[in-house]
């Protein structure tokens, strides 16, 4: 396998042999990405797409002290974002019934208890698997792309609120609700009462 | 602090951003309440099993057609 370092050299002298392996190597990762945020098989291949071809265009001006692989990611994700942005807006599910409610002392209404079981274990159930799938799915579009950014995708706050030019403060809300609103439908299932 | 503002603050607790003295007042409620130590833990759980089931569920393959058409486009 060709160390990237190199591979970042010969891509910037224009060697098409290293394209193709920049493709191989990275098609993969950026098609899960682009999975992640778009429903359709075919917009996700187009948003991969772009973003090479956007990686092509401007690999002369990457810095190579930096990581291909995290470069190539952000582009993806940046392509997959713009993708979203072009489609029409789903009919959404109202999240505020799956938020906690409180009293005016400030305790919840329902108190919390613990659960039965952890993620870990959640994932050997297939019914469990699909129900986190389904209601990630389900979150109004603001939250899902919030909570996919944060918590699948891992950037941080100030890069999530970056590359939806919205501010910080917008991004901790939309993703405490999404958690939260997630957090509220496996309650049940995790504390097997479902 | 009561359980509002502990839920309130979930989202900059894991991301180690609250200020000193608000961490504080934090952790004093969690020792006391266990509502809200159920909350956190479910919390945390969540966020876990989201990226878990994210992770898990996307084929690790790159379709031939894709790449030639990626490489065509570079021409």
């Amino acid at each position: 396998m060709t160390s990237d370092a190199a591979l970042i050299t010969s891509l910037q002298a224009g060697d098409a042999d290293a394209f193709e392996t920049l493709v191989r190597k990275y098609m993969p990762a950026l098609l899960r990405v682009a999975r992640r945020f778009l429903r359709s098989e075919d917009d996700a291949r187009d948003a991969v797409q772009d973003a090479f071809i956007s990686a092509f265009k401007s690999i002369r001006n990457f810095a190579s002290n930096s990581q291909l692989g995290t470069w190539l990611h952000r582009i993806v994700v940046n392509s997959s974002l713009m993708k979203l942005r072009s489609q029409k807006r789903r009919p959404e599910e109202d999240i505020e019934s799956l938020l906690p409610k409180f009293l005016e002392d400030g305790h919840q209404v329902i108190p919390s208890n613990p659960w039965n079981e952890n993620a870990e274990a959640m994932l050997q159930r297939k019914e469990l698997r699909e129900l986190v799938r389904e209601s990630i799915d389900k979150l109004p579009e603001t939250y899902r792309t919030v909570l996919l950014l944060r918590d699948i995708e891992e950037l941080s706050t100030e890069e999530t609120a970056r590359l939806l030019d919205i501010n910080t403060n917008t991004v901790k809300v939309r993703l405490h609700r999404a958690r939260q609103a997630l957090r509220a439908i496996l309650d049940p299932h995790m504390r097997g009462v479902a | 602090m009561n359980c509002r503002e502990f839920i309130s603050f979930l989202v900059e607790y894991l991301d180690g951003e609250l200020a000193v003295s608000v961490l504080a007042e934090f952790e004093e409620h969690l020792s006391e309440c266990e509502s809200c130590t159920a909350y956190l833990a479910s919390y945390r759980e969540t966020i876990l099993a989201a990226r878990l089931v994210s992770n898990e569920s996307l084929l690790n393959e790159a379709p031939e057609e894709l790449i030639q058409a990626v490489l065509r486009s570079r021409i």
